[in-house]
């Protein structure tokens, strides 16, 4: 009995592992703060281009999305090439443009309304006139806030080639 | 009391780890941690019967920009690459042509704007033209209203203006925005080189 007793007293102790959950929680509870649910399913493919005079969407109640690119490849048999814009989940003319903001506004609190952002992400490669429709739309809604969602460029001076 | 702890049996927890690991998988998947920026511009309101009351603008106060449908510039009737023209656009509105600002480091050139308050940079672009090529046309025109923000600031406080803390410099930040107003105005596109 003395043997054994001795080996057991050799052995290491087993690791606490009595605080990985109170690690993992954290971990957790930083992923659920920090992080958006991605709201909808991009149909158009969207490139965004880069700028460096960029500001942060402060809060991202306040911000509707209109999303403009070329459909993505697997909806390209069906709407073709042809850059389109999206609304919420789905595909839309410019003349749908209007009421949609309206409703959006709709559903902001009387206070937030005027503060409405509109951001538009569309791709580099659109041509202005899909764009200027789509401003002047949103002039005409009188959702006049708007954001051209760019990217932080990683290299400045590429900014300027004539490459993109 | 301790019998009544005997009673109970101990919990086990064993498992808890393995729950907030799955939770935390979820919403590792789920989420995007993309944060949205972006160039913000405020559009002009709508108004079909405006367009008579403009007041005149004297034509050395307006600094054109204009860009085709093969995203070339034409600034000032001048042919330019998108490098120059942060630099154009600063000294035009830094000109001070009547000597009425005097913080101003600009040339006094007699061809170009008063100063930076009537000073207006007036961009047209083709319905050809690529968003890209336009988003970077504004870029460079704000970044070069934000580079004499920033040299005013760097003199009068000190420090620089893109640095400044929107809540702490409220006052700061009106006044040098007031120095430099920014007057950027977008006609409505064209429709040649389609």
């Amino acid at each position: 009995m003395a043997v054994i007793k001795k080996k057991k007293d050799k052995e290491l102790p087993a690791v606490n592992t009595s605080a990985l959950p109170d690690i993992v929680f954290m971990l957790l509870f930083f992923f659920m703060v920090a992080t958006v649910m991605r709201e909808v399913d991009l149909k158009v493919s969207v490139n965004k281009p880069q700028a460096t005079e960029i500001q942060k969407l402060e809060r991202k109640s306040l911000v509707t999305y209109i999303y403009a690119g070329s459909p993505r490849v697997k909806y390209q048999d069906k709407f073709g090439r042809a850059p389109r814009i999206q609304l919420n989940d789905a595909f839309a003319s410019i003349d749908d443009l209007q009421a949609f903001v309206i409703q959006e506004r709709e559903k902001k609190s009387e206070e937030d309304r005027p503060m409405m952002t509109m951001s538009i992400k569309a791709d580099k490669s659109v041509k202005m006139g899909l764009i200027s429709d789509i401003k002047l739309q949103l002039r005409k809604a009188q959702a006049l806030k708007i954001n051209y969602s760019s990217l932080q460029p990683k290299d400045v001076e590429a900014l300027y080639s004539s490459e993109n | 009391m301790a019998r009544n702890k005997r009673a109970i049996p101990e919990i086990n927890a064993g498992s808890m780890a393995d729950i907030a690991f799955l939770l935390l998988i979820f919403y590792l998947v789920t989420t995007t941690m993309d944060t949205d920026k972006g160039i913000n511009r405020k559009l002009p309101p709508w108004d079909e019967d405006l367009e008579q009351d403009i007041p005149p603008i004297k034509e050395r106060n307006i600094f054109t920009v204009l860009v085709n449908s093969n995203d070339q510039l034409l600034v000032e009737d001048e042919y330019l690459e998108i490098s120059q023209l942060r630099e154009k656009a600063m000294e035009f509105v830094d000109n001070n042509g009547d000597g009425s600002c005097t913080y101003c480091k600009g040339y006094k050139v007699s061809s170009s704007s008063d100063n930076p308050d009537k000073a207006v940079i007036s961009l047209q672009n083709d319905r050809g033209t690529s968003y890209g090529m336009y988003v970077k046309v504004q870029n460079e025109l704000v970044a070069a209203y934000e580079d004499l923000r920033d040299k005013y600031a760097e003199e009068e406080y000190g420090k620089s203006y893109r640095g400044m803390d929107a809540d702490e410099d409220k006052d700061v930040i009106k006044e040098i925005k007031g120095a430099y107003p920014q007057k950027i105005s977008e006609a409505e596109p064209l429709n040649i080189g389609g």
